[in-house]
């Protein structure tokens, strides 16, 4: 691995430059910066969405929006960001970016159908855009019938339908990366050779493909509620209104683990990057994310304790909820293990996983107060929960993003960002996250609901201490997108292996070949094969 | 800015002194953990520090008795929470034998109390300290919450059945009502306040006859009940078309299809308006649906009467 790396001038950005080219690529690298470039532009819709809802809440009254603007700014901002930048963020980009490379491979098994994948997942964007130029939606993004089937006055049959489309993305994408990690790894990438972010991708994969059909389905009996009204939602006809939440959340929950679990195969990775050592207990750190997508399906009704359900099953899915918090406890111990006696490189990628680990910590932590039946009645729909699942989804999925756009920005341009920028973004991100969601637990227990434009003036204070966070997070999102396009054009040349890791995707010329690797790599020792190489070096 | 400020919630029920105690155990338990793993991530970022990217770290690659324990050890916590928070929940789910039965429905974007006595009340609601209250609703479009923090009890308000909550204050004094399940427009404007009474104020309160309309809820029952010609076929002696409904409330019927249920108000709620879901056994299926015919405030004064036609004419349960 440590055999010096003949430069092709030609590389998978410059081989082609036709716009065409790239619009019908079928190169999994191009594919993964079409992504990019989408989900980047979701990111910051969905963040001007939020910095809307945080200038408002920063006094009681509602005097910057109106209410139902108020409403259709949350309603967006959730829409946007999990369907259009959690879901897609690390699979799409960084595994279409990233696997194949990983597994030694010339591309996905079906890159057409990748292709299609992509064009799908932007139609749908462009539905939902459409609905939101139209006026937009104001369900909430979970939908809850009867106010979707009946009461809301927005668009939710347009936004239904291009969510309901994005579906089949995620769909195809999980079959496709199924398929190619089955079949398409180098020759010597057994199972226990493969990074652990592959693993974690094919644990998201499968929850894609058995998850995402049942959201599609429900949108659809909630479009033919709305559009024809069915009476499948509605008690006045014999339906029943939560029976939406259980198919919704059958999917949206184990949806959660598609947004975190590929983010926390980044983390494996830039951990034992950065430790130079290899991951703390290989195969339960792998078996945990599969433990993780499995448990994850059984978990949903731990939404829908105060709507209703039987006390009984609200035991059952609280003890499971329990129950699957243990793999995530259990990754979490391993990472901190992985840099007992390593060598750590202070680097920008590794500065996001340390803001991970200590916001996902916080994120899970709070998720055993919500899985607790006693307490979740109180907490429940109040700004605690609010708190607790940005904590999971920002602080821990889009940190994990961050750490992986980082850590392979320099495979996928060929150019070095500047590092003390990266360093400073990741701790603005970190003390701004804190300071916006920190005071929202303590919102919550004080009883604040969700989804209010307007609140009681007591609660003040600590919104307003919420929303001074906010700003300082969007300083630190906006930073990156100025040094990264910097770096594009000026930035130092990265050389195949900038980070001087392990992993096949560094052992080709940065940026790639279009075809990968110049012969198709054989794969002799594990993925962190660190304190081997040095026994090489040395 | 700083009025009224505070970091910790009033405790005004029974309940709430447990609810805090889990949640107060439950942040003493994961500050633990959190602090353990943070003093060993920040210990072991600075000590191996080694900014050089040329050594690599010490060929370790895992340890069975670590996995196990940091497997067992947070699963066994986990159960002990577990247990904690469930039994605390059944007190929360649960309602005492005697309680004072209050209905109520959720309308956007407004609550309306219903007081057996007769009262009614519009995003506010008044109740006696020291005494066990259950508020049993409903909603009459949307899904709504009522949700009062102070108490720390709340639930959905679902059209098409209904919910209930209870608490017992333990403080008088005023507190937030709250919907906390997102209802459109003015969500955040389907608030109220409880009034936590001493007994004899609350006394004073009720009959001062403060929005009292047509009499108390029995009276309003038992003129429907005529009205709709409930009374033809549901006759006391088990002798008509239709069941006695003596005795009836809180007894367990069996159906037609053998299964049993227990008649607590939703079961009764739902036999008059959507009569066709369930037919008690050895009777035909001939009640029409009430459906539209008959408002949320007539189905609660229904079921007020029909609680209290007891053998003997005693009413149990919601007694005054």
């Amino acid at each position: 691995m440590e055999t010096t790396v003949v430069e092709s001038p030609v590389n998978y950005i410059n081989h082609k430059h036709t716009v065409a080219s790239w619009l019908l690529t079928y190169d999994h690298k191009r594919i993964g910066i079409l992504y990019l470039i989408v989900v980047s532009t979701a990111f910051f819709l969905g963040g001007i969405f939020a910095a809307l809802i945080r200038l408002e809440l920063t006094t009681p009254a509602g005097d910057l929006l109106s209410a139902d603007v108020y409403n259709r700014m949350f309603t967006m901002h959730g829409v946007t960001m999990v369907f259009f930048v959690l879901v897609p963020a690390v699979p799409a980009v960084l595994g279409n970016f990233a696997m194949p490379l990983m597994i030694g491979a010339k591309d996905v098994a079906f890159p057409k159908l990748n292709l299609m994948s992509w064009y799908i997942f932007t139609i749908g964007f462009l539905f939902t855009v459409t609905s939101m130029i139209l006026g937009g939606v104001d369900t909430g993004w979970t939908f809850y019938t009867p106010y979707s089937s009946q009461g809301s006055e927005s668009n939710v049959l347009i936004t239904g339908i291009g969510v309901f489309i994005t579906g089949f993305s995620s769909i195809l994408t999980g079959l496709n990366f199924m398929v190619t990690i089955h079949r398409m790894r180098a020759p010597g990438m057994t199972w226990f050779r493969l990074p652990l972010f592959i693993w974690a991708l094919y644990a998201t994969s499968l929850v894609m493909v058995l998850g995402t059909p049942v959201i599609a389905i429900t949108l659809l009996m909630l479009v033919f509620e709305r559009g024809l009204h069915l009476g499948i939602f509605d008690p006045r006809l014999g339906g029943d209104p939560v029976l939406f939440q259980h198919l919704f959340w059958f999917y949206s929950h184990p949806a959660v683990y598609i947004m975190i679990l590929p983010p926390m195969g980044v983390i494996s990775e830039v951990i034992a990057c950065f430790s130079r050592k290899n991951v703390f207990g290989y195969s339960f750190v792998a078996f945990s994310s599969l433990a993780i997508a499995v448990f994850g399906f059984l978990v949903w009704a731990h939404h829908l304790f105060v709507a209703g359900i039987s006390p009984y099953s609200a035991l059952i899915f609280s003890f499971l909820s329990f129950a699957v918090a243990i793999p995530s406890a259990v990754k979490t111990f391993n990472w901190t293990a992985t840099l007992y006696k390593g060598a750590i490189w202070w680097k920008t990628p590794m500065m996001f996983v340390f803001g991970f680990l200590g916001l996902f910590l916080i994120g899970g932590l709070t998720g055993l107060f919500l899985a607790s039946l006693g307490l979740d009645i109180h907490l429940t729909d109040t700004y605690f929960v609010v708190a607790h699942f940005h904590y999971i989804m920002v602080g821990g999925a889009i940190m994990g993003y961050f750490a992986g756009l980082h850590f392979w920005w320099p495979k996928m341009t060929g150019r070095m960002y500047n590092d003390t920028m990266g360093k400073m973004a990741a701790l603005l991100i970190f003390v701004g996250f804190n300071l916006t969601f920190g005071p929202q637990f303590i919102l919550g227990y004080l009883g604040m609901p969700r989804r209010y434009h307007v609140y009681p003036p007591e609660f003040q204070v600590l919104n307003v201490l919420s929303s001074a966070g906010a700003s300082i997070l969007a300083v630190g999102y906006v930073l990156p997108l100025f040094y990264f396009l910097y770096s594009l054009k000026f930035g130092e040349k990265a050389g195949a292996n900038p980070w001087k890791a392990t992993g096949l995707e560094w052992t080709t010329q940065s940026p790639p070949l279009a075809e990968n690797f110049p012969a198709t790599p054989i794969v002799t020792e594990g993925a962190y094969a660190y304190s081997k190489r040095e026994m090489k070096v040395a | 800015m700083f009025s009224g400020f505070s970091l910790f919630p009033t405790q005004a029920s029974t309940l709430a002194p447990e609810v805090d105690n889990l949640y107060l155990g439950i942040v003493a338990i994961t500050a633990f953990f959190a602090v353990v793993v943070v003093i060993f991530v920040v210990y072991f970022a600075i000590k191996y520090r080694d900014d050089t990217g040329e050594k690599v770290g010490a060929p370790i690659t895992g340890s069975m008795p670590l996995e196990l324990g940091w497997s067992l050890i947070p699963f066994f916590i986990s159960i002990g929470i577990f247990v904690w928070a469930s039994v605390v929940f059944f007190h929360i789910v649960r309602a005492p034998d005697q309680t004072l039965d209050i209905y109520s429905t959720g309308k956007r974007w407004m609550w309306r109390f219903q007081h057996i006595d007769g009262q009614r009340e519009i995003n506010e609601l008044h109740v006696p300290v020291g005494r066990p209250v259950r508020v049993v609703f409903t909603s009459e479009d949307v899904l709504h919450d009522l949700f009062i923090p102070a108490f720390r009890v709340k639930a959905d308000a679902v059209p098409g059945r209904y919910s209930a909550i209870w608490f017992e204050p333990t403080q008088v004094g005023q507190y937030h009502i709250f919907c906390a399940e997102y209802c459109g427009t003015r969500h955040s404007g389907m608030i109220g306040t409880v009034y936590v009474m001493e007994q004899a104020d609350y006394q004073a309160w009720l009959s001062g006859g403060g929005g009292l309309t047509g009499g108390t809820m029995l009276q309003q029952g038992e003129a429907l009940f005529t009205q709709l010609a409930c009374v033809t076929c549901h006759l006391p002696d088990g002798t008509g078309r239709g069941p006695s409904l003596v005795g009836v409330f809180g007894s367990t019927v069996t159906l037609d299809n053998g299964s049993t249920v227990t008649a607590d108000e939703s079961y009764l709620r739902e036999s008059i308006l959507t009569s066709q879901a369930k037919t008690v056994k050895g009777f035909e299926h001939i009640m029409p649906t009430f459906q539209g015919l008959i408002n949320e405030d007539g189905v609660a004064a229904l079921i007020e009467y029909i609680k209290s036609m007891q053998a003997g004419g005693n009413r149990v349960a919601s007694a005054q």
